[in-house]
Parts: structure tokens; sequence; C-alpha cells
């Protein structure tokens, strides 16, 4: 069976001492290898950023695309082999600005497959812009005089979109978050889990006491049950989205795959190319 | 007697306009004519004008008649708007309860015949289109009973009765016709057709085909005219198939989930046409730099931004070679029929594999959406090519967490692939520049081995026929050179050229780039002058000769971006107007 050790690859990363997404790439290769399968049997799309970087820091298969696809990539791959084991990952740049539109209809599909956001409140490395996750009135250099449009309550927008799998963590939280990510993939859906990972060069506000003092574990909630949405987004509202744990998720509605019409349940790669004579003659048919 | 005719039918958009061409034109079909069928539309779901012209003929036909035999009009904008395509003495069959009218003198005969009560007494005044039928069969001495068969298998599912009134409607036209208009027309009567019953298919559908026959079991797509029945046809088929069609988000979407498919092993499409193509450019860099496998079809629209979107356009092509920012390997074609949509398709799906670029296959709106008649499409010469796609490959171990060569440098500059997924096969990709390993390097020495790896691999591009050449002599005075769907209309406008007295010859630029210098400079070294036809604004065919294939100086550009196809009298008008201007 692979250890996380498997899933490393000896690569250093170009991130900045301290970043949050150390832990992340820890929780992942952890992750990983507690879902009990080898690294072959993985591949891990991600975006463009430091985050962006996460594909080429593991030791699966890796897709590095471009900025703000990962997950019309990722999801593609998962309907072309629905054996192989697909994660996507990006910043908040990534799937909240120019991916906002992508991960709004990723939730709505529910494909089976895994989105982890390195969420850091703020664009690194391009040195230090606004996000669509910065605070109102938060200082950068595209915002001198702060912030003026409202942060995306990406957890109630995950609800509200449709999603069967909603989780936030903290990079500092690695057991939290190496279990949320191993839920994820068993999830037989779209499992999102937003991750707080400080900028320790470019964040100065949002840092790793800030999320330690704000962030409130679900867990510490009394009574509160992740299978009620009413519930859980009366809570996001309440705490505007600064939570960690499981959020919510719905195990009964079936996967896009499960719901398509004729899809192939061998994966697909392994699809025959060729038609017969008779098939082609039919399709002829048609045209008379 | 005469070997060929051309019909419109036109009204109001929602009016049935669509059904009585399929009807007549599937009647046609089962007698042994040869079919041309274009639509006048609007971007709009009622109402507007529509027409529908259906070319028949004896032979062959790849273009639209200079000018219209019959006219099926339902309203009098109809015949206000295609009054001035009638040839003197072609006869309008008009509904008479709007009171036809057309100028004295037009040399036109006008049949009013009251359609809609016609229909009415046989069951329903919807039947209109029935009675227009039987009235334009009945014109061109054609019997209505081989239309008859026609109707009762189309309204079968809608039980007999349907079928009957239909038939009642259709044969009211044929007495109507007869009664008001009982001179024999022979310059209407056609020849008979050779009984053989052939595909009509437009060629998005020959597209669509092609893709499912050469291995395509994936696809994304948005909507958009003139691209949509692409997507639409997969949905209902590639399930059959275990396959799939997602309906994406956007184009960027459909682009990259292709990517994501192809990277993983299936053979993906996706489908737009320009404003779709515009938002895909940065993807299909991405195909580019990761050498994935990926098949873009882009059917041409007017232009430019929204434009026109149900008009005829050939306006993407330097932006379909030159998009991309930064520099790949792509492979662009252009199929000059429909028949050459299914081949090309199935064609570039093996290219995609075997050299692991983008392909993109240019149509144009008038390729895409014409109907024509095709003698056969043949399963037998279809082969699906993967290139150096290792399916079940024996790998070292792994013994050490290195991904392997995925961008291995070659002679050929094509690296072994394998999909991901397979035991001691981790492997990486980046659209940064990249090490053999894929792993994101910015050395100069491995930037120029990785560049001129990727850029080499078209240096053995093999694709048949890159130019169709028709070639009847050694030194013509014109070569006339178009492509996409100008072909048919440039053949014909040869034929008068020649009987002008001019020797000339045609050809067909179907491989745009790489493009195919060695195939098309001594044609055009040959030719005293070269005419490059066209549909857009700019000559982008002709200044793609003029940068690769010399003899710029004898090169005439002719253009037209009205969003009209070019018909053939119009290239033989404005040919011999420009010779003359010339001697």
């Amino acid at each position: 069976m692979a250890t996380a050790k498997d899933f490393q690859n000896l690569v250093k990363p170009n991130w900045c001492p301290g970043c949050g997404d150390y832990g992340v790439q820890t929780a992942i290769q952890r992750a990983f290898a507690a879902s009990g399968k080898e690294p072959h049997e993985f591949i891990f799309i991600s975006g463009i950023g430091c985050s962006g970087r996460m594909s080429g820091y593991l030791h699966t298969n890796g897709f590095h695309g471009i900025h703000g696809r990962a997950l019309p990539l990722a999801q593609g791959m998962k309907l072309a082999n629905r054996s192989l084991t697909v994660v996507a990952a990006g910043g908040d740049g990534d799937g909240f600005a120019i991916g906002a539109g992508h991960t709004l209809h990723a939730l709505r599909r529910n494909i089976d497959m895994t989105y982890i956001v390195m969420d850091n409140h703020i664009y690194g490395l391009t040195k230090g812009q606004a996000s669509p996750h910065s605070d109102l009135g938060f200082k950068t250099k595209t915002t001198p005089n702060g912030v003026i449009e409202s942060p995306l309550s990406v957890l109630q927008l995950a609800l509200a979109a449709g999603a069967t799998f909603v989780a936030q963590s903290f990079s500092k939280n690695l057991a939290e978050l190496t279990a949320l990510i191993e839920a994820g993939i068993r999830h037989q859906g779209f499992a999102f889990i937003n991750v707080m990972s400080p900028c320790v060069t470019y964040n100065k506000v949002n840092t790793y006491e800030w999320f330690s003092q704000h962030l409130v574990s679900l867990a510490s909630i009394d009574g509160y049950d992740p299978t009620n949405k009413g519930q859980a987004l009366a809570t996001l509202v309440a705490h505007d989205d600064l939570v960690t744990g499981l959020v919510y998720q719905d195990g009964k509605k079936k996967s896009y795959q499960e719901l398509l019409y004729g899809y192939s349940a061998a994966p697909l790669v392994a699809a025959d190319l060729h038609l017969a004579p008779e098939q082609f003659a039919e399709l002829l048919a048609g045209f008379g | 007697m005469v070997q060929q005719i051309s019909w419109k039918v036109g009204g109001q958009q929602g009016e049935g306009i669509e059904s009585t061409g399929e009807i007549f034109a599937k009647t046609l079909n089962r007698l042994g004519y040869h079919l041309y069928g274009y639509r006048h539309f609007s971007s709009r779901i009622k109402g507007g004008h529509t027409n529908n012209n259906i070319r028949i003929s004896t032979t062959p036909v790849q273009a639209l008649a200079d000018q219209v035999d019959i006219l099926v009009a339902f309203d009098q904008e109809t015949i206000d708007f295609c009054r001035h395509e009638l040839r003197p003495g072609a006869v309008i069959i008009a509904e008479a309860s709007i009171n036809p009218h057309l100028p004295a003198e037009s040399g036109i005969v006008l049949c009013a015949l009251p359609m809609a009560t016609l229909a009415a007494e046989a069951g329903s005044a919807q039947m209109k289109n029935m009675v227009a039928l039987g009235a334009s069969l009945t014109l061109l001495g054609i019997e209505s009973e081989s239309c008859q068969e026609v109707v009762a298998e189309i309204f079968a599912v809608k039980g007999d009765e349907v079928v009957r009134s239909n038939l009642t409607a259709l044969q009211r036209g044929v007495t109507a016709l007869r009664a008001l208009y009982p001179q024999e027309r022979p310059d209407l009567q056609l020849a008979a057709g050779d009984k053989n019953r052939r595909l009509f298919m437009i060629g998005n559908e020959t597209i669509a085909l092609g893709a499912l026959a050469g291995g395509c079991r994936f696809m994304s797509a948005y909507p958009i005219t003139p691209a949509s029945d692409i997507m639409e046809y997969l949905t209902n088929k590639l399930p059959q198939f275990g396959g799939v069609m997602v309906q994406t988000e956007d184009e960027i979407a459909a682009c990259t989930m292709a990517i994501g498919a192809n990277h993983a092993g299936v053979r993906a499409i996706t489908a737009s046409s320009g404003p779709g193509l515009s938002l895909m450019i940065e993807a299909i860099g991405l195909a580019g730099m990761t050498e994935t496998p990926l098949v873009v079809i882009d059917v041409q629209r007017a232009g430019p931004s929204t434009g026109m979107p149900t008009k005829e356009e050939q306006s993407d092509l330097l932006a379909m070679i030159y998009g991309t920012h930064g520099e790949i390997p792509k492979i662009v074609i252009a199929p000059d029929s429909a028949e050459a949509s299914f081949y090309d398709t199935i064609e570039a799906l093996n290219l995609a594999e075997e050299y692991q670029c983008p392909v993109i296959v240019l149509s144009d709106l008038q390729l895409s959406l014409a109907q024509t008649t095709i003698d056969g499409l043949d399963d037998q010469q279809i082969t699906i090519r993967r290139g150096k796609l290792d399916l079940q490959p024996q790998l070292p171990e792994q013994s050490e967490p290195v991904p392997c060569k995925r961008f291995l440098l070659t002679d050929d500059g094509i690296s072994p692939r394998y999909l991901p997924g397979v035991r001691n096969g981790v492997f990486h990709v980046t659209g940064l520049e990249h090490d053999e390993l894929g792993r994101p390097a910015e050395a100069a020495a491995n930037r120029r081995a990785q560049m001129e790896k990727r850029l080499r691999k078209l240096d053995g591009l093999l694709f048949a026929d890159p130019v169709r050449v028709d070639q009847r002599h050694a030194t013509p005075d014109l070569l006339l050179v178009g492509w996409n769907a100008t072909g048919g209309a440039i053949a014909e406008a040869r034929e008068r050229l020649e009987a002008d007295g001019l020797s000339v010859n045609c050809a067909q630029v179907r491989l745009l780039h790489p493009f195919p210098t060695a195939a098309i400079t001594p044609l055009m070294a040959a030719a005293k002058q070269v005419v490059v036809i066209e549909q857009n604004a700019t000559g982008q065919l002709a200044q793609l000769l003029r940068m690769n294939a010399g003899s710029a100086e004898k090169i005439v550009s002719l253009r037209k971006y009205d969003g009209n196809p070019f018909k053939p009298g119009e290239i033989h008008a404005r040919i011999s107007e420009v010779l003359h201007g010339h001697s």
C-alpha cells in the first residue's frame, strides 16, 4: 500500500517560507495515501498562481493548465476515464474570479471529483492585488483605498449552486484537512474543499493568527448536522463563512456519470473506436 | 425538357417553410435527382422572412443557381424579396389570399392559388404547403404519386387521418395548378432522374458522422449558429457507443474539457463558430504546448463580433492560423464539400493523435448548412491511426519519484505517448515551458530544444490532397483558387470562361496550415493570372498565397462579404470585368 511518502516527488516548491500551501501539500499526500490508491491512479489538475504549482510537487499524474480552467480540464479527464481519481486545485483568483463560471457549473454538474481551493484572500504570484475573497477595506496594490467590492461568500455560493459536498479547513489544521480531502475523494460526486492558506508575504491581515482567531470549528457547534442544508446556510450566514469542517454533504444525489444516459460503465478510453459495418449502415440510413 | 431547375419557397419563419422544402427534396431525391438546398434565415425563432432554395439537377451540383425558375410565395414579402432573382418566364405560385402583385412588364408569370383555402377544405389551412408541393411538382411535369409515399412516411406517426388529409391537400394543388395554368412549359419540365436514391445531408451532419466514424467518443460544446447541429447530432448518437456530449457553460470550458478528455485518451472534439473560437484560442495554445491531441471545428459565419450569425463568410482563416499567442504546431484544414467534410474530420482525428497537436477543421456556413445529395460515404476507407500512442506500455519500475519523459526529445519531434493511469507511468504536463520530464524549466538550452522539438513535428506532415486541382491545361490563362464552399460556383464559372475562349484551371486549397507551398507554387507559376475567390473583405487566402507561393504579381483577389454565397454567374461576370479592365 502506498504511503504519504510515495506521493512526494522531492521537488523543492517555489513557495515562500511559511506559505500555507505547504500544509495543503502534506495533507494531500496523506489523504491520497489514506484513500488506498497508488500514485498512478490519481491525476492532479491545477490552475495558475502559487497554488497552481502544486501538481508539480506531487508524485502523481499531473496537468498544470491555464488560469481558471483547471475544472473543465479535470471534468473532461474524469468523463474520459472514470477509473482515474481526479483532483483539481487552484487559488481563490483561479476559482472565484477568472474561473468562477466553471466553479459554479462544476458544482451543479456534480461529476465525481475533488476540488481544493487554496484561499489566501490575495493574488500572491502577481505580487499583491485584491482577490474576489479579499475583505472589504483591505488595502492592496490595486485597492490603495481599500476593497469596495463585497467578498464572495464562496461556501454559501457553493450551496446555492447545488453542491453535494462542501467543506472548509485551514492549512494549519493538518488532521482535519487530511480527513476532509479523504472524505472528498470518497464522496460520489463533486467535492468542494476551501482551504484557508495564508500568504505570508502579501497578506498581512489574514494571517495564521487571524484565521486561528476567527475560524469556528463546526464540530464545536452543538447539534450541527451537515446533511441539513438550511442549517448549513444559516450557520454560514451567522459566521460569515468563517467555519471549518464538513459544511454540507448530500449523499443521495447521484453523480453526473451515474445519471448520464448511455454512458459507458467501463472507462471511455477503452471504447472501440471502430464502427461495425452494420452500425455505419444504420447511421447512414438516417440520411435518406 | 431541361436538366436543371431552381425552386424556392418563402414565407415567415415558423410557417413550415423548412418542412415544405424537406418533403419536396425527399421526393426528388427518391427520383434520382442531384440536389443542392440552401436556406435563407434570420436569428429569431418566429417571424421574419425565410426561404429555402432547392436546385434540382440531373448531374451533380455544388452551388446555388444564378436564377430561380419557380418561386412559391406565402406572402408578398417573399415576392418582393426574391423577385430580382427570378429569370424572365419564371413562375410564382403565390397564396391568393394575400392579393399578390408584381410590377407590370416583369416578364414573370404569377399564379395566384388559394392554397390556404384549398388546404382548409382538405382538413386544415396549415396544409397549404402540401397544396404548394402538388402545384410545384405539376409544373415540373412530375407525377404527384412520387410525393405520396414521402408524405405517408412523414405523417405516419400522426395517424391515417392526417396522412389522408395531407394527400388530399397535395392532390388539390395538382388540380388547381392545372386548372389555373394549363400551359405545358417545356422550359420547366425536368428530364428524368436516374432513380438512384442518395444520401441527402448538410455539411454539419457529415462532420458529425465523420467524428463518430473516426472514433470520437466525447464532445463538449456550447450552442452557436451555425455549428449547433454537430453537437445536437452527437448528443443523440454518442450514447449508443458509450460516449457523451457535454453542453458546457461557455466555449472556454468546451475547449478545455475536450483537451482534458483527449489528454486522458478519448478522441474528443469541440465545435463552434467565430465568436466561440475567439474564446478558445488560449486553450488551443495550451494543447499545442502540452502536445495534447485536439480537434476543433470552426463553422465560419459573417463577423466581426456577433456579425451576421446566419450569413456566409470565410473570414476566420488568418485568425485560426495565427490566433494563438506564442508559436505552436497546429494544423488547419478546410474540406471543400460535404462529402470531404466526412473524410477530413476523420483525418483530423488521426492527425491530432499522430502529431500530438491541435487540428482546426474550418468549414463555412454555406458548406455546413447547404443540404446536398451525396452518392455514398464509404466506411471501408476509414482508418484509425493513433501515432505513437502505446495503450499497453510495459514500463520499468519507477524506483525514484520522477515522472516519465512525456516530452522526450526525438528526431521527428514526436514523443512516445501513453495515457495517465498506467502503473509506473506517472507523468506531468504543463503550459509552462518544460523539460523532457514535463517539469517547468526556463534554461535557454532546454527552451531551444523543446521549441524546436515542437515546431519540427509538422515538418513531415502527410496530408492527402492538400490542394484539389482540376487541371485541364499545362499553361492556362487563368488559375481560379478558392477554399471551403466556393468550389461548386467556381467550377461552373470556369465552364463559362472556357466557353468564352479562355483556358482555365481550378484549385481548392484544403490544407491551409502548414501551407502546401510545394503543391500550389507550380500551379501558379504555370498560369498567366491567378484569381483568388473568397468570402471575406481582406482577401485572406490571397495574402497567404502572396506570402507562401510566389507569383504575387499574378494574383487578383475576388472578394465577397455581403453574407450571401457566390453564384457562378457572379464569379464569371466579375472575372470577365477584371480581364476586360486589364486588356
